[in-house]
């Protein structure tokens, strides 16, 4: 098994969830983080005075799939986050050793 | 007495007194989320600290009798408001109020004269932002208000025979130097902005400043304090008239037509330098008219308001980035703001006055030569210096004695939690433990180092 997580715009979150659910994922898990990558962030002006911020709005999306499937979720979400714009964020994939449903007890694949 | 001027003393009183709790909205969203407890609690003490010491010698010390030079009232002839609260219980007079001050009853004086020591000490406090310990600041409070302000109210608000007797001697601006400061540029504003930046070099600049992001954490607050104050301002300066008459309408379009241009100017400004024009930048517009038209609004003409509006508004958008430019960290404003406006709105009377407007003199443009305008100028000089130095100086006895600067790691982790065992916003629902109701306050998760009692 594969978790990938996404880091994408917020306004994309919506085609993205589209994008998996037609695919045939059936859960993920959503937070709003913050961060920067070679984009950095903007500048804000009070009072006069300019401030960098650094970290810019992000929302960071974690699905956990089967190997077979995990090069297609990544293209899936990379064409559904992508605006062509700076700061589209990055998706990535890392190995699963084991997954329990809590509810009944079930591991590995039948956990999905 | 008139009933009606007494019934607009009192109404502006309860406005001017909103402009406190206004004014802790205005400076706590312009803080970072981890002080604005802190910030809104400094006008939250002042407010309550100097109601109670107005009562028993801030009005007599403002309005007593002088006691030598238009420098101080008596602290003794009015201590504790006594022989001002009675009532005629027969006769002619049967109901009304044994002392008046001109067609008002003296507590109706005195009332509106308790709200103005109150904003006075808590616009300090602007300077101040996340590092002053809570109780030197209300030590600090109580001594200003009584060896500042008070004497500085008597010179410029104690006229002659007004207050303590007809045949009593007021303080010297208002009688002897005759300068004219309607509803306290010089006392109130000039005042706390000089006593902000001596504050603000006594305590030193916060951890990170100029090199953190300060972000102001919540501009709605901003924008309903600016309200509150814009809208209590208008007791400030037409109750100032002291009765619900000619004088007071004038004062209240002069304030609402500066107020509206300050806001422009300041906005133009930005979206001309920066080019965005700013919600921050509308309210403080809006704060740098208000203090700039409060010494005028008496003595100029509605288009002599705007001009006044339109340079605070401009000028103070300036005044704001000096405090980069010199090193000290005025965290709010009140020097670039308060001071500046202060005393741009006092020296303008001496160029703008018009003999049309209820104060009756001609200032520079209008054919009175410099006569009023050197009044203007001594006048702002003089509160200024006083406040600075006795400021400053007191600031350095309380940091040296009691300690004013909070230790780095409690500024850092924020004075909320240590000072006030508080945070102001619970977005997290996870986190909160151990509720045990009646006990002790636990300081869970507080970054603090105090002894929790048992």
């Amino acid at each position: 098994m594969k978790l990938v997580t996404a880091i994408i715009k917020p306004h994309k979150l919506d085609d993205v969830k589209t994008a998996l659910e037609s695919f045939g994922i059936q859960g993920m898990t959503v937070s709003e983080a913050s961060g920067y990558g070679r984009q950095r962030g903007h500048t804000e002006v009070y009072r006069g005075a300019e401030y960098t911020v650094d970290l810019v709005p992000k929302v960071r999306l974690e699905v956990l799939v089967d190997d077979a499937d995990a090069t297609d979720v990544v293209e899936i979400l990379v064409k559904s986050a992508q605006t062509g714009r700076i700061g589209d964020g990055k998706v990535w994939t890392v190995p699963v050793d084991d997954v329990a449903r809590v509810r009944t007890g079930e591991r590995g694949l039948d956990a999905l | 007495m008139d009933t009606g001027d007494t019934a607009w003393v009192l109404a502006s009183a309860a406005l001017v007194l909103l402009m406190t709790p206004g004014l802790a909205l205005f400076y706590g969203g312009m803080v970072r989320s981890k002080s604005v407890l802190n910030m809104m609690m400094m006008s939250f003490g002042a407010l309550a600290l100097i109601s109670v010491l107005w009562v028993l010698w801030g009005y007599s010390m403002a309005f007593g009798k002088d006691v030598g030079g238009g420098l101080l009232g008596d602290p003794a002839q009015f201590f504790g408001l006594k022989d001002l609260i009675g009532i005629f219980h027969e006769g002619d007079n049967l109901g009304q109020p044994t002392h008046l001050v001109g067609t008002v009853p003296a507590l109706a004086f005195v009332a509106f004269q308790a709200v103005f020591a109150i904003i006075t000490v808590a616009l300090i406090s602007g300077a101040i932002a996340d590092r002053a310990k809570f109780s030197t600041w209300m030590v600090f409070a109580g001594i200003w208000a009584t060896i500042v302000y008070f004497p500085v109210a008597h010179w410029v608000f104690a006229f002659d025979g007004f207050t303590a007797g007809p045949e009593s001697a007021g303080g010297w601006i208002a009688n002897q130097l005759k300068a004219i400061d309607f509803a306290g540029g010089t006392a109130v504003h000039i005042n706390a902005g000089a006593a902000g930046l001596a504050l603000a070099l006594v305590l030193g600049k916060r951890v990170g400043f100029g090199r953190d992001p300060m972000r102001p954490h919540n501009l709605t607050l901003v924008m309903i304090g600016a309200g509150l104050l814009w809208f209590g301002w208008f007791g400030f300066n037409a109750g100032s008239a002291v009765g619900a008459n000619g004088t007071a309408a004038v004062a209240w379009v002069n304030t609402m037509a500066a107020t509206g241009a300050a806001s422009l100017g300041w906005l133009a400004l930005e979206k001309f330098r920066d080019g965005h024009a700013t919600s921050l930048g509308a309210a403080s517009g809006v704060v740098a008219g208000l203090v700039a038209i409060t010494p005028s609004c008496s003595s100029v003409n509605p288009i002599g308001a705007i001009v006044i509006g339109l340079l605070a508004g401009s000028l103070c958008a300036l005044a704001v980035g000096l405090k980069f430019r010199f090193g000290f960290d005025d965290s709010l404003d009140v020097v670039g703001v308060h001071l500046v406006g202060g005393v741009l709105g006092t020296v303008a009377v001496g160029f703008l006055a018009t003999a049309d407007a209820p104060a009756g003199v001609d200032g520079l443009f209008y054919g009175g030569g410099v006569d009023q305008l050197w009044r203007q100028v001594v006048g702002a000089l003089s509160v200024l210096v006083f406040s600075f130095v006795v400021t400053y100086v007191l600031g350095t006895i309380l940091q040296r004695t009691i300690g004013f600067r909070l230790d780095e790691e409690d500024e850092v982790n924020g004075i909320d939690s240590f000072e006030h065992a508080e945070t102001a916003y619970d977005l997290v629902a996870l986190g909160g433990s151990g509720f045990r109701p009646g006990a002790a306050p636990v300081p869970t998760g507080a970054p603090s180092s105090r002894e929790v009692p048992a």
